[in-house]
């Protein structure tokens, strides 16, 4: 058994929350994977930021249609029941907390729910699009992400030092080791790999663990 | 009332030096690259109009459309949320260089600023980019417990946007996610311009699906088969 979940199994877990006809809006890459785990007989309606609600997969090659794309600027297909609004609406329906699930990348989530997502730092041309306003969009603000970097530093933190994408924003944290929702300003562990300690996954994470009594195991299929 | 001009040069001639310009579309989608490439051709003959803040989603992609604004040397600042493309090579080689100034705005704000200046609504809060630093220098408040940000409205002293089918009176359908800021923009600008794939008579499109009123419109070009931005990208087509 691996240690730790790949990209898809973490999206795949996440997609698990998600209820039949629940609107969500997916972040641009990474998170845009979790559609394509929905549980059977479970449809989400996806919103993207640019206008679309209910699309569906990319089209085959040689049949995209540039006016029907998404945020991250990718060709889509429109599903039964879509409909195209302006950007003032769309936002409406993200801002307002029409979305119930709001499910983005990260580079780093803090133990108080600050998420710091869309810089890393004064090099470069800074781009926000619409993270800032996806981070107080939806009933639930879902982070996916690995558990460490890439050099093993931990993503989840006590506060952020990258610049903030929203503060006290974030619920609930999937990531390759554990499921891990934010309460009181506290990490409370629901979920870990079952051949994890404890002590293994504190280790990783730059902040304290809440522990209940019960835990459940992270369990997700080979993809 | 008939709105139609008869040409590109003409629909864009009131722009000038300076001015504030929105310019619909989201990536590819709803880019009014004719208008743009108008706009480019004038400075090209006559040197103006230059200076220009230009608003939109981003800051160009590849070599056409605001890209090309931006290498020709038109644009002093954009105003935009993402000003990252698959090319940004434009706006990111004179950003670099200290020669276009940038306004980063998160695109929720983005939209409703320019609802805003279209609404005659001056200022507005919101809980997006509060606790950042683009809210550094705001005035904040609490509302029902929790804390906002105000954002003041956004105007432009003229649009220049892409719709699907006009009348003649400026009343406007869009195509697909191509609508975006469209008619936000079409409200918030002092003149607006449309680039349209299709003029059609009043009572043509159907009241009940007009998207734009025509008040918003004060000219209107007729483009029938209009370049794709992502398809010239793709491509490779530069411009001029």
């Amino acid at each position: 058994m691996s240690t730790r979940l790949s990209n898809a199994q973490i999206a795949w877990r996440a997609a698990q929350d998600i209820e039949d006809g629940a609107y969500v809006n997916l972040g641009i890459g990474f998170p845009e994977m979790v559609a394509r785990f929905q549980p059977p007989g479970r449809q989400a309606i996806f919103h993207t930021e640019n206008g679309i609600l209910n699309f569906g997969e990319a089209p085959p090659e040689g049949e995209e249609d540039w006016d029907l794309i998404n945020a991250g600027k990718r060709a889509v297909t429109l599903r039964p029941g879509a409909a195209f609004f302006h950007h003032a609406d769309s936002f409406a329906m993200v801002r307002g907390g029409h979305l119930d699930v709001a499910i983005l990348g990260t580079y780093e989530v803090a133990e108080n729910g600050d998420l710091a997502n869309w810089s890393t730092g004064p090099k470069g041309v800074p781009a926000v699009g619409g993270a800032m306003d996806l981070v107080h969009g939806a009933k639930r603000v879902a982070v996916i992400t690995d558990h460490v970097t890439k050099d093993g530093r931990p993503k989840l933190v006590q506060r952020c030092s990258l610049p903030l994408t929203g503060v006290g924003c974030v619920t609930r944290v999937y990531t390759s080791l554990a499921v891990i929702d934010i309460e009181n300003q506290r990490f409370v562990l629901r979920e870990k790999l079952p051949q994890l300690s404890l002590d293994e996954l504190q280790a990783m994470t730059g902040a304290e663990l809440v522990v209940p009594d019960s835990i459940g195991a992270l369990i997700a299929p080979e993809i | 009332m008939d709105k139609t001009v008869d040409s590109l040069a003409t629909a864009v001639a009131r722009v000038e030096d300076g001015m504030v310009v929105m310019i619909g579309g989201f990536g590819g989608a709803g880019a009014p690259i004719e208008l743009i490439h108008a706009l480019i051709d004038r400075f090209v003959a006559t040197g103006s109009p230059g200076k220009l803040t230009v608003v939109n989603n981003n800051a160009g992609n590849g070599r056409i459309g605001i890209a090309a604004m931006i290498d020709a040397g038109m644009v002093a600042k954009m105003v935009c949320s993402f000003p990252r493309s698959s090319d940004p090579r434009a706006f990111t080689e004179r950003y670099q260089a200290g020669e276009i100034a940038l306004e980063l705005v998160p695109q929720g704000t983005l939209a409703e600023r320019i609802r805003a200046g279209g609404a005659g609504i001056p200022a507005f809060y919101t809980p997006s980019s509060y606790g950042t630093d683009l809210a550094v220098g705001k005035p904040v408040a609490e509302f029902d417990g929790r804390m906002y940000v105000q954002e003041r409205w956004l105007k432009a002293d003229v649009a220049l946007i892409k719709a699907e089918l006009a009348d003649r009176q400026g009343n406007l359908t869009y195509r697909k996610a191509a609508r975006n800021f469209s008619p936000l923009m079409a409200a918030a600008a002092g003149f607006t311009v449309v680039q349209a794939t299709r003029v059609v008579e009043p009572g043509s499109i159907d009241a009940e699906q007009v998207i734009t009123p025509g008040l918003f419109v004060d000219a209107i070009v007729e483009v029938a088969n209009p370049q794709q931005e992502e398809a010239l990208i793709r491509a490779g087509v530069a411009y001029p």
